[in-house]
């Protein structure tokens, strides 16, 4: 049984004759039956994807294929597609069909992609352990009791066991490197703007991106090609031009300023993360990179601003789900108005109202300035800060997570504490830069450590350049199946 | 999306009212729940909108022409249209339609300038008036691509602050819009001579009914919640264009109507129904720049012209008898090719037909008789005939030669010049009178 980890591989096989589309799929296909206990798919295609695969194996034969050919992606269930569900890890979604397809899967599908289902997810991407799913919670491959991280919980888990060759997540304040550090993958968070998000179901419309989750920077940087790029249908996708990323993976790092922001060092990061990371500086070092330590001084307030800022959009963008267009209805209600009350009361989860809430409260009369306003006064400084840092270092190296998994319903009933996961990923967001995790060790107990390569707005190649320097040393071959599959 | 013709429009009518747009403009969200609007929020711009302090001067009936200034307008998107008590559903059932929704609109909100509840329909008229002119839409009430909310308030003769304002909503005519404010103000006053307050309220108005009902509070008491709409970004308005724009904008009813007066020496009547509607007077233009005389031009489209667009239910862009048609058959008029009434029959048959005047004159035989010796036939004829008519003529009824003349002109079949005909009819009547 071949490995199947990532494109080049695959696309070696294929061209040997040792396999071929079908064969691929029927694959992940079998290893997606056979981790059902993680839950990390809410929906599979497998007709569909089998004959996607039929058609594509049929273009390799005429020698059409498309750079993607040979590449199974598994799909986080909040990017539309104009067949099967999308339904964003809630109940209220839970029949709703799209009537068209997100601008990335149209690029993915035209360049060969093979969609082989939509992954599990917290609800409408809230949360950071794929706990919060009307669909169940999503188990890591790596150590069953521990949450996968999220709200790209499902793909992170979906690549970590070998359900596919790579997945596709979005990210608002970590969803995609959070789990990528918690499954032991690599994820990334593109730039603001560089790739669109028509078809992304809105969290917070700011800070959304889509991004990859793989098992090689080579194939993150394969799917970012395609993704990438100015879409007509996105006002806030960047019109600039789309440089070759597997052209900037190669190449040395000497000379190369790494900057070490010592408020992402202080308090709170555990011991084996710590250790990781000196490692990574050194190995760094060792390719003649210099380390250099900055200081991003609004750190401390990222998060307050980041859930005041999310939960604000949030608010608005989810308010088109009240029964009377989208999704669930809930039954005879006497009035317009109880009918949204009941809907959304009976159909959305916790987690989810309690943003709401909290988002509804910040923008309300009288509020908005304390709260609202004083957040995005806050975002400014933070933006600020990095164009500070920029001055000193070109990337910036930090821990994707505090900690390595933690325990499934270890911080369920601790929503602050649930939050507080994401202070090394969310001012990334806040400030519209790019940055990847990438395994960079494990603790005692062989739970995956992520390191976090922040870059300048648009130089996601310096990331891949680094992370791809970083995979051979750091992630051993096979290691990843492995332990997922094992 | 931003749809870019959008920014064009919203340009336009900026220009055309003399305010000034804004280098930056911001997209807002304004946030409410009801089921004409699908997203649950509506953009709209809140601070900084497109355009800000501008100005219509009103002609009114009453008086002397006066400014309302315009606040601001700004672009939002429409929402949905609720219907309530359609015949066709069950009572407890509303309908909602979503065509609409999503599509670009321009808001204009004046300062509190606008007199009285007659000006307020003649401020609607030179604004729909404008965007036709500005070609931003056709501005019909009752398809609602030209919709009014109305504010009104009342103030004591002699005092400076406006009282207490009301909301009127619901008004789909000029009309309406002018009784529902007279309806309003009748209603203010009378609360404050007995004594009472005015509460800031919003109104529906009942067409059926003739009055305006409070709607209930819960129903426009919103907490919208604005922010900065975040899929969108800020609008940046480049000063370069501007100014292109300024160069593209079509000359305005109230300069056309005063260029008409002096250039072309029309009387106001006719410069004002000329430059009424855009497409009138380009027509308009079109003839007098090829006639030397205006007036002349100007009866026949005002007249003729006109006429013709209303029985055969054509635009006048979309008429047959276009500018250059007119022009011709005016010239055939000028060198007696042709009468009066022979153009206007030829008018009508080139509506009719779609047919080049010049051809139908050749084709129908109306060309002008102008042939003495014909003519003096045709007159001996009538004079023999009407013998009775004659007689009567040359005992002094100086009435009775037009209704020989009418049978001169019928015998030619309306064909022969009228000039000539008097002076031959003249000369034959005078021949008897001497024999």
């Amino acid at each position: 049984m071949h490995d199947f980890t990532n494109l080049h591989t695959i696309q070696q096989l294929l061209s040997d004759g040792a396999t071929n589309c079908p064969a691929l799929t029927t694959h992940y296909l079998a290893h997606i039956d056979e981790g059902a206990e993680l839950n990390a798919f809410i929906s599979v295609f497998k007709e569909r994807a089998l004959a996607q695969a039929e058609a594509i194996e049929r273009k390799r034969a005429q020698g059409t294929a498309g750079a993607l050919a040979g590449m199974v992606l598994a799909i986080k269930d909040n990017i539309v597609l104009d067949y099967g569900g999308t339904t964003c890890g809630s109940e209220i979604l839970r029949d709703f069909k799209a009537p068209y397809t997100a601008t990335v899967l149209q690029r993915l599908a035209d360049a060969d992609a093979i969609f082989i289902g939509k992954t599990n997810m917290d609800e409408f991407a809230m949360g950071s352990s794929t706990e919060n799913s009307a669909f169940g919670a999503v188990r890591n491959p790596v150590n069953r009791e521990r949450v996968p991280g999220g709200s790209s919980g499902g793909s992170a888990a979906a690549v970590a066991a070998g359900m596919c060759t790579a997945a596709l997540g979005s990210d608002t304040g970590g969803s995609i490197r959070q789990p990528a550090s918690f499954c032991g993958v690599i994820g990334l968070k593109p730039s603001y703007g560089r790739v669109s998000r028509y078809g992304l179901v809105a969290f917070a419309s700011s800070l959304d991106q889509i991004g990859p989750l793989t098992r090689s920077t080579a194939d993150a940087a394969a799917l970012l090609q395609v993704m990438a790029g100015h879409d007509p249908l996105d006002a806030t996708s960047a019109s600039l031009p789309v440089p070759d990323f597997s052209a900037t993976l190669e190449g040395g790092i000497a000379g190369m300023r790494i900057g070490i922001p010592k408020e992402y060092y202080e308090e709170g990061l555990e011991e084996p993360v710590r250790q990781a990371l000196s490692d990574t500086v050194r190995f760094f070092e060792e390719l003649q990179a210099v380390t250099v330590p900055v200081s991003l001084p609004h750190t401390p307030y990222s998060i307050a601003a980041y859930y005041i800022l999310a939960n604000a959009e949030a608010s608005a963008n989810l308010a088109r789900y009240d029964g009377a267009h989208y999704g669930v209805r809930a039954g005879q209600s006497p009035s317009l108005e109880e009918m949204y009350v009941n809907t959304r009361s009976r159909a959305l989860g916790a987690e989810v109202k309690r943003r709401i809430m909290l988002g509804t409260y910040v923008l309300s009369s009288g509020y908005y300035e304390a709260y609202y306003n004083k957040a995005q006064q806050v975002r400014t400084c933070i933006r600020a800060d990095f164009e500070k840092a920029w001055r000193q270092c070109d990337v910036l190296l930090t821990p994707t997570c505090p900690t390595t998994a933690f325990r499934i319903g270890e911080k369920v009933a601790d929503p602050l504490t649930m939050y507080l996961s994401d202070v090394y990923t969310v001012s990334v967001n806040l400030s519209g830069l790019p940055a990847l995790s990438i395994p960079c060790g494990r603790d005692t107990q062989g739970l995956p450590i992520g390191a976090q390569l922040i870059g300048r707005p648009f130089d996601e190649g310096t990331l891949l350049r680094l992370a791809h320097l970083m995979e051979r040393h750091f992630i051993p071959a096979r290691q990843v199946l492995t332990n997922g599959m094992g | 999306m931003l749809n870019r013709k959008t920014v064009d429009f919203a340009a336009r009518l900026a220009l055309a009212t003399g305010c000034t747009i804004n280098a930056k403009s911001l997209f807002a969200r304004k946030n409410y729940f009801y089921p004409d609007l699908p997203k649950g929020y509506q953009i709209s711009q809140f601070e900084q909108p497109f355009c800000e302090k501008g100005r219509i001067i009103i002609d009114t009936a009453s008086g002397e022409p006066y400014e309302v200034r315009i606040r601001r307008i700004h672009l939002e998107e429409d929402a949905g249209k609720s219907m309530h008590h359609e015949t066709y559903v069950s009572a407890d059932e509303s309908l909602v339609d979503l065509n609409r929704c999503g599509v670009p609109l321009l808001e204009l909100v004046t300062e509190p300038d606008v007199r009285a509840p007659e000006d307020a329909a003649v401020f609607l008229s030179h604004l729909r008036q404008l965007v036709r002119y500005l070609e931003i839409c056709d501005g019909n009430m009752e398809e609602g691509s030209l919709r009014c909310d109305a504010n009104i308030s009342v103030r004591r003769r002699g005092t400076a602050t406006l009282g207490t304002k009301t909301e009127l909503k619901n008004m789909n005519s000029f009309r309406h819009v002018e009784r529902a404010l007279t309806y309003e103000y009748a209603r203010q006053c009378a609360l404050l001579d007995e004594g009472q307050e005015v509460l800031q309220e919003t109104l529906l108005w009942d067409p059926g009914r003739n009055v305006a009902v409070p709607m209930r509070s819960k129903e426009f008491s919103h907490d919208y919640r604005y922010f900065p709409e975040p899929d969108l970004l800020p609008v940046m308005i480049d000063a370069g264009w501007i100014e292109e724009q300024r160069q593209q904008l079509p000359e305005l009813p109230r300069a056309k109507k005063e260029r008409y007066q002096r250039e072309f020496a029309l009387p106001a009547y006719d410069a004002a129904l000329l430059s009424e509607d855009a497409d009138v007077a380009r027509y308009f233009e079109a003839v007098a720049a090829q006639v030397a005389d205006k007036k002349l031009a100007s009866n026949w489209v005002m007249g003729e012209v006109l006429r013709a667009c209303k029985e055969s239910g054509k635009s006048i862009s979309e008429l047959a008898m276009t500018p250059l048609r007119l022009v011709e058959l005016l010239e055939m008029v000028s060198r007696s090719e042709i009468n009066a009434a022979v153009a206007k029959k030829i008018l009508e048959e080139v509506v009719r037909t779609g047919h080049a005047p010049r051809t139908l004159v050749a084709e129908g035989g109306m060309a002008q008789i102008n042939d003495d010796a014909a003519l003096r036939r045709a007159i001996a004829r009538v004079l023999q005939q009407q013998a009775g008519d004659v007689q009567s003529y040359l005992q002094g009824n100086e009435k009775v030669f037009g209704f020989l003349m009418g049978l001169v002109m019928k015998a030619t079949s309306g064909r022969a010049n009228p000039k000539t005909v008097t002076t031959l009819l003249r000369e034959a009547l005078a021949d008897r009178k001497r024999s």
